[in-house]
């Protein structure tokens, strides 16, 4: 069954020097699957995730042949129905909790927030707060739910972030970069819930991350994005026989175990890719 | 897992917050202390003679020898600069020159007026200017963005006293709207008992409604015209920090999360900028005190502004410093409690 | 390649190439904003009527006309802007008042400037005590409302231009002080001031030569910023007679004069104001066209 189906979608941002297209003709179909997105720094994936949910900031435009979530036509959507999908049918985790928590507002009134999309009752949505916060293998869901953005960790931080995304068990869940800026010792853990809640209910995935092993690992399918265009598909599992050279240039980078060669190759670029 | 750190900051938040306030209160003292060295060494400059302002030109020699030293004139600077010291701090702000009272009877018994229409015009200001700032900077770029930035220019660049003249001109005299210039009619003046000397709030307290609705006519266009002379800067602020908050990640959280748009900018947003726009409100209601003195001198407002003109036309230099004294020490009272609420309204300095 | 070709290059071929494209750059970027373009014709205007002032009012703006015939006349083709109660003509002393205001406005630059530059650099380059007694000097100055403690000043020196002016260049320099301050901070640890030190250069020639020179540019800017500010004080002064003295063409003393026939002639207050309104909406719109153009922070 199709959840999302993304035919051409480009991300177009004036420049001085004209427009600049930061997504280009993007295509993708996603069931109740993993799918993961790969690519360095500015190759659009972060903004391919922000169109699918219809924010991308007001300077750019986005367009796309066909941009359908769950049969539903994006293009064309109104505030009204953005405003019924986002939150209750898809969310989004962003990458660091210090910038995506209001830092004025504590983690009760940003999670109840949230929770009241599905429980208008305010008592019934903090008990489902505290719920998900348990889910997300918190183990004081009280004194975090009192606490301000600031009094949390990184790692804490994020997993709230992951309850008040999923409280309202979305369809879809855009995970852009979820633990990019977490210790290492707390992305395994911060991964492995992200990776149960949405196993266990069955959702949509788009992961976004530039690291490709960690993709790999984590989702069914990969696409790997360079300047904006999807450059290569393929099932995670049969990531060895990725074909274009980007791919395995980015393969070839990685540091493994038993050493290997020596130094690291570089990065080798085409401009015939971006084209 | 435990959260190392929410646990320290518990632990070490009374101290830390306590330290706080000891600093901001050494820096304030400190400030107060030069604000008495200033008017203290511009008293020195006067080309007036001091002993003269006392005693008049026709004393006779002996006598002017006897006040010289009264004043405390003979000894060195620092030593008359530590009796002023101590007169200040004891409250002895000197006798006026003019009114032949202490000068801090009369500081005292003028400036619930300027207090009273300071209020009002900072209530004016607020409620008008911090909208303005939230739909300029919602719609960045677009007409109304630009309509609030030169309604703000225009509020910035106009003198208030020539508005004020203007504003008598026409909605007192020509369209008759508004009461003149004073507080209040004399009819109405003798029916109100002072008691906090606010004529708004004393009127409303004793059931006065015609009194009132006259104090009422008459502090509305002063307070209007210094309302909008801080609307200018608060509306300005009030755009550049929500431009800041709007372009912050949490926002596109909220409306991941569905958040409805008027909750965004006016919950999520405004309750960010609003650390910050505390000292922006504070800093104007202290500049208000700037605008009065011209403003209560079209007005003939009877307040601080009008004392300190009065004082200033008839050279009465005593009076002139100790209203300078009391506006800079309002001043520093008011950056204080700005500092204060900072403190207060963002988690993250309250807790830290 | 034409000229703007040549500025406009990616490449460079020297600094003084790219320094000159990079000032035409932000003159296009000022050109496109009109409020500031508005705001230059106004100074401009301002200064082109302060230097040919003599030569385009119609009257003298001192000595007035027939006392029993020529006061307090309405605007006419005689009189654009009216007669005032001296029966002087109002157009050719605001005309020559726009002088005063020049006056004011340049000399107060040139006075507070320096001091500020001075103060918020050495506070900034030596840090320390040196640091904490200036901006705590500074602070205190700053603790003051500037109208307030001008008139204190001016109470204490005695009224006149002159003395205004004074006045308010001594609480003109501390917001130029925190500025100067701040970018020194931001460049003392800088590699090429490090250098400088290391061929044992004097700290006064650093100050002077390497310093402040790099500070100049945004204090400048601020200077703009305030020039209304300054107007308006200069302004306020007059009107409570602590300004320039009668019969000098003053526009704030001006609608003092005036203040007492605004009921029946009020255009002998209101066209002095109209004039302080305008110039300081000029260097206002000006100021804030600069510090979008400059400021990349408030450019979005």
């Amino acid at each position: 069954m199709t959840l999302l189906n993304v035919e051409n979608l480009s991300v177009t941002f004036p420049s001085r020097h004209g427009p600049q297209r930061v997504v280009r003709d993007v295509s993708f179909r996603l069931g109740r699957e993993r799918l993961g997105i790969v690519g360095e720094s500015g190759s659009g994936k972060s903004q391919t995730g922000r169109a699918i949910l219809g924010l991308t900031p007001t300077s750019g435009t986005a367009t796309a042949d066909r941009l359908e979530f769950d049969g539903i036509d994006l293009r064309n959507a109104s505030h009204a129905q953005w405003r019924k999908l986002r939150g209750a049918r898809m969310s989004m985790v962003m990458q660091d909790p210090k910038f995506s928590l209001n830092p004025v507002m504590t983690i009760d009134r940003q999670l109840v927030e949230a929770a009241r999309r599905i429980t208008p009752n305010r008592a019934e949505a903090r008990d489902k707060s505290l719920a998900m916060l348990e889910a997300v293998q918190i183990r004081d869901p009280a004194r975090v739910m009192a606490a301000y953005p600031h009094e949390l960790s990184g790692g804490m931080g994020q997993r709230a972030m992951i309850a008040m995304m999923l409280i309202t068990e979305p369809d879809l869940l855009i995970a852009d970069e979820p633990t990019s800026a977490l210790d290492v010792t707390v992305q395994i853990e911060v991964l492995r819930i992200l990776d149960d809640l949405v196993t266990s209910r069955g959702m949509g995935l788009i992961f976004i991350s530039h690291d490709l092993r960690l993709v790999s690992s984590f989702c069914d399918r990969v696409l790997v994005m360079y300047a904006g265009r999807v450059v290569e598909e393929l099932r995670a599992a049969e990531l060895s026989q990725a074909k274009h050279p980007y791919t395995r240039g980015l393969m070839g980078c990685l540091p493994r175990i038993d050493g290997g060669t020596r130094p690291l190759p570089t990065l080798q670029r085409d401009e015939a890719w971006a084209r | 897992m435990v959260d190392t750190t929410s646990g320290e900051g518990h632990r070490g938040a009374l101290p830390a917050l306590a330290w706080k306030l000891v600093k901001i209160f050494a820096s304030v003292a400190l400030t107060f202390l030069g604000l008495l060295l200033v008017t203290f060494l511009i008293g020195r400059v006067v080309p007036v003679d001091p002993v003269l302002a006392v005693i008049g030109d026709r004393a006779s020699q002996s006598v002017y020898d006897r006040v010289f030293i009264e004043l405390g004139l003979d000894k060195p600077l620092y030593e008359q600069f530590w009796i002023y010291l101590q007169k200040i701090l004891s409250g002895d702000l000197g006798t006026s020159f003019l009114t032949k009272k202490p000068i801090i009877d009369d500081i005292a018994r003028v400036f619930p007026a300027t207090l009273e229409l300071a209020t009002v015009a900072i209530l004016i200001g607020t409620s008008f200017g911090i909208p303005l700032g939230v739909l300029a900077a919602v719609r960045q770029g677009r007409l109304s963005d630009q309509i609030v930035r030169v309604v703000g220019l225009i509020g910035y660049s106009a003198p208030i006293f020539w508005l004020g003249l203007l504003g008598l001109l026409v909605f007192y005299a020509r369209l008759h709207w508004v009461a003149g210039p004073g507080r209040i009619d004399i009819g109405f003046e003798y029916s109100i008992t002072s008691r906090s000397g606010l004529m708004l709030l004393d009127s409303a307290m004793q059931g006065q409604w015609g009194a009132f609705r006259n104090a009422f006519s008459h502090i509305i266009l002063p307070a209007s015209l210094l309302g909008y002379y801080s609307l200018a800067y608060i509306s300005r602020m009030t755009r550049s920090f929500m431009l800041a908050e709007l372009a912050q990640e949490y926002v596109i959280t909220a409306r991941v999360k569905g958040v409805a748009e008027w909750r965004i900018i006016w919950v999520h947003a405004l309750r960010n900028a609003a650390v910050p726009l505390v000292t922006v409100v504070a800093l104007s209601y202290a500049g208000l005190l700037e605008g009065s003195v011209l403003t209560e001198t079209v007005f003939a407002w009877p307040g601080l502004g009008q004392y300190l003109t009065n004082s200033l036309q008839n050279a009465d230099m005593n009076a002139v410093l100790g209203g300078t004294l009391v506006i800079g020490a309002i001043f520093v009272g008011l950056n204080l409690l700005s500092d204060l609420l900072y403190t207060l309204l963002d988690p993250r300095v309250r807790r830290r | 390649m034409s000229t703007r070709e040549w500025l406009l290059t990616e490449q460079p071929a020297s600094r003084r190439q790219a320094r000159l494209g990079q000032s035409y750059r932000t003159w296009l970027a000022f050109r496109r904003n009109r409020l500031a373009m508005i705001g230059l014709g106004i100074v401009l205007a301002l200064v082109a009527v302060a230097l040919l002032a003599p030569f385009i009012s119609p009257y003298n703006p001192i000595v007035g006309g027939d006392l029993r015939t020529e006061r307090l006349l309405s605007p006419s083709w005689q009189h654009l802007l009216g007669t005032d109660d001296q029966a002087r003509d109002i157009l050719s002393r605001i005309l020559h008042g726009s002088r005063i205001t020049l006056l004011v406005v340049a000399l107060v630059a040139v006075i507070a400037t320096p001091i500020g530059l001075l103060v918020g650099t050495t506070a900034g380059y030596y840090g320390g005590w040196v640091d904490t007694v200036l901006m705590r000097l500074t602070d205190i100055f700053l603790a003051f409302p500037r109208l307030i403690l001008a008139l204190a000043f001016v109470a204490a020196l005695g009224p006149g231009i002159e003395n205004a002016i004074i006045a308010i260049a001594i609480t003109s320099w501390p917001p130029y002080a925190r500025l100067a301050r701040a970018e020194t901070l931001t460049i003392r640890n800088a590699d090429h001031i490090d250098a400088i030190r290391l061929q044992g250069a004097h700290s006064a020639r650093i100050i002077w030569g390497h310093v402040v020179p790099l500070c100049l540019s945004s204090v400048i800017v601020r200077v703009t910023l305030d020039m209304a500010g300054i107007i308006l004080t200069a302004a306020g002064l007059g009107f409570l007679g602590l300004g320039a003295q009668p019969p000098q063409p003053e526009w704030g003393a001006m609608i003092a004069g005036g203040r007492r026939f605004i009921l029946d002639h009020w255009w002998v207050a209101t066209m002095p104001g109209l004039a302080i309104f305008v110039v300081s909406l000029g260097f206002n719109f000006l100021g804030d066209g600069l510090r979008d153009v400059l400021d990349p922070k408030a450019q979005k």
